[in-house]
């Protein structure tokens, strides 16, 4: 890359020893950034967003967190009751972890619909993914830590998980464990692993970025940057979109952590862990509802664990799967509805996660399972051969200047 | 590597092999002497000594009358302790092995057929079946109940129905006296 021409003597001094800003300008002044990005682009910058807060607070919590089953429940109502502005730190971060979800379901979504998996951001699909899969192993564990009933019996139910893996699948399980129970071991265990995974998602950022940067960033339109009519420069335009994003974002997120900041909680988290007691109806936190509810409809253990994983190990096959040349939904009719119902049939697991398995809430799991498979592995590959997309601005440049016509 | 052929010394073919034996021999010894520093690392995340230790815990039987049950901890797990009736031994009997999910005749699951022993954890997910309090809803089958993903369990803790695989786990005990039981 060419450097670009420095006048501050003592920027040329470091960047000539290590190019600290030269990669700065290349990644945000110079960064050439298509010109029709809607608000749905916002989306990425406010995951990140969401990481910092989450990192942050977390270290001061864990400043006060006492990482041991006789005494980790009581350490964060200290937090809540005793440590300066403990309450609002604490809510931050139990806030942040669901609006981190929500911004990068938003985000996969976003990406689902414009097809930004396809070539050739097969490795930017994939790290975002990857990213996916840490932030859940992270906030499950980070929902153990403070020991109340649900942080116990999700972890029990959750590590158990694993007792389905054929010959080996006990042995597995209490080695998660360092016990016969989920116990001391454990909590301890998940405590070093929370703080470590935020770190491994931060390096997945990275190398997410990196994947941008080189692959350029996908617009509404699906069309490739063609030339400098393409694009505007990351910052100040992108720079001050996602700055405003960043506003409205705080609006809504401090609105629920001062107004209603037990709203994604289950009460049943602040009666301290009962190893002896099963509460009468487990539920997972909001953001893995749709996966519990695949994990239910199979009525076989093992079935339901692979179907699990399944559901989320089939979407890094999704640039094969969906066969249409066309990136985005904008200019496939059919597609475009298919999408909607896809992301409907998402919601209705994440509405069957969390009601018990019984009566009707069955037969409607296993149906929207099915289709949750059906529409990746069947809907995808035959729509891309039979869908006739319509036609393709010459540019995009041309289509946002046809728009204001 | 035609190249580096040409440009080789020895030039021969000998000479080549010796170096590509060199090249796998230390990646092996390299490869092996890695796992071999990670297997530590693994098995500290293994139970403990102090957790191996509590390991066996004791029961009186006498205070627990015909018909109930009492839950006690071992290995920080329940034990389900249940002095089954009459009926309830008969039905764990008479059950037809064909309708089990996991065929064990209820003789090979007790050592006194009015002493039912069971690690009280569902094979499903782990969740702690219902069934031990008279007010508890114990099934279809009279046994225990999963409240968590709907599984029955029969008076054998043996599973009839639901997403459990397996039938409840009888721990290994003895009988000390005809009124006390040690497991583990």
């Amino acid at each position: 890359m060419s450097a670009p021409a420095f006048n501050n003597k003592i920027i040329k001094w470091i960047d000539e020893r290590i190019p600290l800003f030269t990669v700065l300008d290349h990644s945000t002044s110079s960064y050439p950034t298509p010109k029709n990005l809607n608000y749905w682009w916002n989306f990425g910058s406010l995951a990140l967003f969401a990481l910092v807060i989450m990192i942050m607070t977390g270290i001061v919590l864990a400043m006060n967190y006492t990482g041991h089953t006789s005494m980790a429940f009581d350490s964060v109502e200290r937090i809540m009751r005793d440590v300066n502005y403990g309450w609002l730190l604490r809510y931050l971060h139990m806030n942040g972890a669901s609006f981190f979800f929500i911004c990068v379901y938003v985000h996969i979504f976003r990406g689902l619909y414009y097809g930004s998996y396809k070539a050739p951001r097969e490795i930017l699909w994939w790290l975002g993914l990857l990213i996916y899969l840490a932030m859940m192993a992270t906030a499950f564990m980070g929902y153990v830590l403070p020991w109340g009933q649900m942080s116990f019996w999700g972890a029990t139910v959750i590590t158990n998980l694993f007792s389905a893996v054929p010959v080996v699948g006990n042995f597995i399980v209490t080695w998660l464990w360092g016990g016969f129970a989920v116990d001391n071991p454990t909590l301890n265990r998940f405590f070093s692993l929370h703080y470590l995974l935020p770190f491994v998602i931060f390096a997945l950022v990275f190398l997410h970025l990196v994947a941008l940067h080189t692959s350029k960033s996908g617009n509404p339109s699906g069309i490739e940057i063609k030339g400098p009519q393409d694009t505007i420069m990351f910052h100040p335009y992108y720079t001050i979109k996602d700055l405003y994003g960043v506003g409205v974002f705080l609006l809504v997120f401090m609105g629920f952590v001062f107004f209603a900041p037990n709203f994604f909680g289950e009460p049943d988290n602040y009666i301290p862990a009962n190893p002896m007691v099963t509460p009468p109806h487990i539920v997972p936190e909001w953001y893995y509802l749709p996966f519990y509810a695949i994990l239910r409809a199979i009525p076989d253990k093992l079935g339901g664990v692979i179907a699990m994983f399944g559901a989320i190990l089939v979407l890094f096959a999704l640039p094969w799967l969906d066969s249409s040349k066309v990136r985005s939904g904008r200019f496939r009719p059919v597609f475009k509805w298919f999408f909607w119902l896809f992301l409907a049939d998402c919601f209705v697991l994440g509405w069957i996660g969390g009601k018990p398995a019984e009566g009707n809430y069955i037969p409607i799991g296993q149906a929207a399972t099915f289709w949750y498979f059906f529409h990746l592995l069947v809907v995808l590959p035959l729509l891309g051969r039979l869908e006739k997309p319509l036609a393709l601005p010459a540019s995009i440049s041309a289509s946002v200047l046809k728009e204001k016509a | 590597m035609a190249h580096s052929t040409t440009a080789a010394p020895s030039g021969s073919s000998q000479g080549e092999s010796r170096r590509d034996f060199l090249l796998i021999a230390t990646s092996a010894v390299g490869a092996v002497g890695t796992a071999l520093a990670v297997w530590p690392f693994v098995h500290s995340m293994n139970p403990a000594a102090d957790t191996l230790a509590l390991s066996t815990t004791e029961v009186d039987l006498s205070k627990v009358a015909e018909g109930m049950a009492i839950t006690v901890t071992w290995q920080g797990k329940p034990v389900f302790v249940r002095h089954r009736t009459a009926d309830e031994i008969k039905s764990a009997e008479e059950a037809p092995l064909s309708d089990l999910r996991e065929p064990t005749p209820d003789k090979d699951r007790v050592q006194k057929p009015e002493w039912l022993i069971l690690v009280g954890i569902c094979t499903h997910l782990g969740c702690i079946p219902m069934g031990q309090k008279a007010s508890d809803p114990r099934g279809d089958f009279g046994g225990w109940f999963c409240p968590c993903h709907g599984s029955h369990y029969d008076t054998s803790g043996r599973i009839r129905k639901g997403p459990a695989p397996l039938n409840l786990v009888v721990p290994k005990y003895t009988f000390l006296t005809d009124s006390q039981i040690r497991i583990g």
